[in-house]
């Protein structure tokens, strides 16, 4: 109650823009409400023509586009499609002639374009009624009305913000919200390679495509579990082996005795100053079946002069072969991370500690480690979930194979993301792709939720200000 | 105990030495290969031949189908423009996300955590049919300008290491400037931007390096068009099935000069991430 009260003497007394747009519909006069279904009308009338007539434009805009295009497209959206194409024989030439047909896959993005639109009118059919609020309660205070020009003004004031952000915004959704919803909804449709536009239409089938990726029994089931518990493999494997080496190298580096630690350091980050594609393929050819590992064993009599140890055909040994060489990226990035940190810890613990009477073990195990767990557990949890979506290294090094025909179209060391690409750039299982997609993210969100939410940089963002 | 020491530091030495000879050795085999005189793909032996440097001049000979000089060009200028708009696009992101309170904010900030949950080239295949749809894969010159636009359209999302820098630099100096008359506006362009040199310099490097060694969207949106090709995808193409036998070495030499300039900025920015990582002002 105490709290209610408190905003209410806020609001009122608060400058007219911090107003919600729920205030604004209760508090408003009938002509601000009226400015949620003709924009602008509030500013018109109070004499703010610019204003107003540009909302008012907006939306004509979208009347017209509605009209034109809009309607049908939602209407196409929710059907995907009914024509199929058609092949007619033309007896006269003597050839096929095809009949254009519906095109599933474009109903489904100018949907979701029209969507976004329709999002984009009614967030600005709320900035409309907010804006004719503003000038009510301004009129009923005897404040200044805004002109035009003193809305262009405001930019650089209290609406910077808009400034700043509009243009990145507008790339965002261009770039990734409108195509993620568009994957999202292929997810629930059966847009595969059998169902491949213009030939052919596809339709919704609901929740299809999860059950038979998640069930029993299908063999996209078979090859999904597999390559699931191989992923979350990989990426324990890839991260803890990673961050344990890479941290007895910065300590090796760091401590009193060791001289030249410049030059060291510099020896590790060279291999990741390379870059990925460059050291990995060059890693793949080294581990090839006739490359220089298999050359020098052969020379040293450890294998016969025509044999050669399959590094990346035999599934295991793939495996394994993949996290070691991912060790060879892996652990300079650590040691470049962690060495910064050492040098942070601050002196007087380990003085303390000295007085104290430990021993150097003891004040490694008591005060270096727990520090560097500390500082460490975000970059942890960021470089697991990295490991889950880590492409470069199996595409460019195995390319997930060696193949298998237990599968749907995945090799031994596919991860979800590299099946993920091979299903919709080689196989165009779109469907299947955006259902994998969308199982990465459920994995990493709830992976983030557990931890994420626990950091001290997520609780305490203004900690430093 | 001094013997003790002793042994213990040259023990260390040795290791060291050893595992940065493992570290550098596929460098070495890079550089080797960059250099050799035998074409041909696979050798039954390590060590080279004969050297020579016509690999690095025959990579400036365009032939039809590899034409080094031109896809490294192809690449400067995509790097160049995508790099200008995805800086500015950062900045002004995290900018309003360290210093600017308004309402947006934190649902902006947690609307960003999940977009980046899902995996990247989940909505390539989207983006190439928008984009398809929009008429920008018509000719070489419009899938570059594509490629730009996806290289920096979702700059913006990228705000977290530009803002953590911004939070670090102290509010009073930004209220000194307000005190002075300064609109805030003033006070991004000439106050904040100024002192933000190392984050600055951090943001235009790594987004200059992407398009240098992105090969996916690059190959999805180009396809064929080897004309048009970046410097990895046109690398990769050498190492496809047909040209193999011919370029190996001539791959390698490629492989040697990109990195250089590459491994040059990678180095740089390590020194500006510690600097922007250790705040604007020293205290």
């Amino acid at each position: 109650m105490g709290a209610l009260k408190k905003r209410k003497f806020k609001t009122t007394s608060g400058r007219p823009s911090d107003a919600s747009i729920w205030e604004a519909f209760r508090k408003g006069n009938a002509l601000t409400r009226c400015s949620l279904f003709i924009f602008g009308l509030g500013n018109i009338l109070n004499k703010q023509f610019v204003r107003g007539f540009l909302f008012l434009a907006v939306e004509i805009a979208y009347l017209c586009y509605m009209a034109l295009f809009g309607i049908r497209s939602i209407g196409n959206f929710i059907t995907l499609g009914t024509v199929e194409q058609g092949k007619t024989y033309n007896e006269a030439l003597g050839i096929y002639e095809y009949t254009a047909g519906d095109n599933s896959m474009l109903f489904l993005l100018y949907g979701v374009i029209t969507l976004v639109l329709s999002l984009a009118v009614i967030f600005a059919a709320c900035m409309s009624m907010k804006s004719a609020y503003c000038t009510q309660v301004r009129k009923e205070r005897g404040m200044h009305i805004p002109t035009f020009r003193d809305d262009l003004l405001s930019v650089r004031e209290e609406n910077i913000h808009t400034a700043l952000l509009a243009l990145p915004i507008i790339g965002i959704i261009v770039f990734t919200i409108i195509p993620l919803v568009f994957m999202i909804l292929i997810a629930f449709t059966s847009y595969d390679h059998e169902h491949q536009p213009p030939g052919n239409l596809f339709s919704w089938v609901g929740l299809e495509n999860f059950k038979t990726m998640l069930g029993q029994g299908s063999k996209l089931a078979r090859t999904f579990w597999p390559v699931l518990s191989w992923t979350l493999i990989w990426a324990v494997f890839a991260t803890f082996s990673c961050f344990i080496l890479g941290l007895i190298l910065a300590l090796l580096i760091n401590r009193k005795g060791t001289r030249f630690k410049g030059f060291w350091r510099f020896m590790f980050v060279l291999s990741i100053a390379v870059p990925q594609f460059v050291s990995l393929l060059s890693m793949r050819t080294i581990f090839n079946a006739n490359g220089p590992v298999n050359v020098l064993l052969r020379e040293l009599g450890m294998i016969g002069m025509t044999e050669s140890v399959p590094f990346f055909t035999d599934p295991t040994l793939a495996k394994i072969t993949i996290i070691v060489i991912n060790l060879w990226i892996g652990i300079p990035f650590t040691m470049l991370s962690t060495t910064g940190i050492l040098q942070n810890i601050p002196a007087e613990l380990y003085e303390a500690a000295k007085i104290d009477g430990a021993g150097t073990l003891v004040i490694f195990r008591k005060i270096t480690i727990p520090y560097i767990i500390f500082v460490m557990t975000p970059n942890l949890i960021t470089s697991f979930t990295g490991n889950i979506n880590n492409f470069n290294v199996i595409f460019l090094l195995s390319g997930g194979g060696p193949d298998t025909l237990d599968y749907y179209y995945a090799g031994k060391t596919d991860l979800l993301v590299t099946w993920l690409y091979r299903l919709t750039i080689t196989q165009k299982d779109y469907n299947l792709g955006a259902v994998i997609g969308i199982l990465v993210f459920i994995i990493l969100a709830t992976l983030s939720l557990l931890t994420y939410r626990h950091t001290g940089s997520y609780k305490d963002e203004g900690a430093f200000q | 105990m001094k013997a003790r020491r002793f042994i213990a530091n040259t023990f260390v030495h040795i290791l060291l030495a050893v595992l940065s000879f493992i570290w550098v050795l596929p460098i070495f085999y890079v550089i080797l290969t960059s250099f050799r005189k035998e074409t041909g793909s696979y050798k039954s032996y390590i060590w080279p031949r004969g050297f020579t440097l016509d690999n690095y001049v025959n990579l400036f000979k365009p032939t039809s189908q590899i034409d080094f000089f031109r896809w490294f060009t192809n690449t400067l200028v995509i790097a160049i423009f995508s790099t200008v708009i995805a800086a500015f696009f950062v900045l002004c992101v995290s900018y309003c996300m360290s210093r600017l309170k308004f309402k947006m904010r934190k649902p902006f900030m947690n609307i960003a955590l999940i977009l980046g949950m899902f995996p990247g080239f989940m909505s390539m295949i989207a983006v190439y049919y928008i984009l398809k749809g929009l008429g920008f894969l018509e000719t070489g010159i419009l899938k570059q300008v594509a490629l730009v636009m996806v290289y920096s359209g979702g700059a913006g999302l990228g705000f977290y290491m530009a803002k953590g820098f911004f939070d670090t630099i102290p509010k009073t100096i930004d209220e000194a400037a307000y005190i002075d008359g300064a609109t805030k506006w003033d006070t991004f362009l000439h106050v904040t931007i100024p002192m933000s040199k190392p984050i600055i310099t951090y943001t235009l490097l790594t987004t200059f390096m992407g398009p240098w060694v992105d090969y996916i969207f690059a190959k999805v949106i180009m396809g064929n068009d080897t004309k048009y090709y970046t410097i990895a995808i046109g690398l990769w193409t050498m190492l496809e099935k047909e040209y193999i036998e011919t370029f190996y070495t001539q791959f390698y030499a490629g492989c040697v000069l990109i990195s250089i300039p590459i491994a040059i900025l990678f180095l740089l920015t390590q020194r500006y991430y510690v600097e922007g990582l250790s705040g604007a002002v020293k205290g």
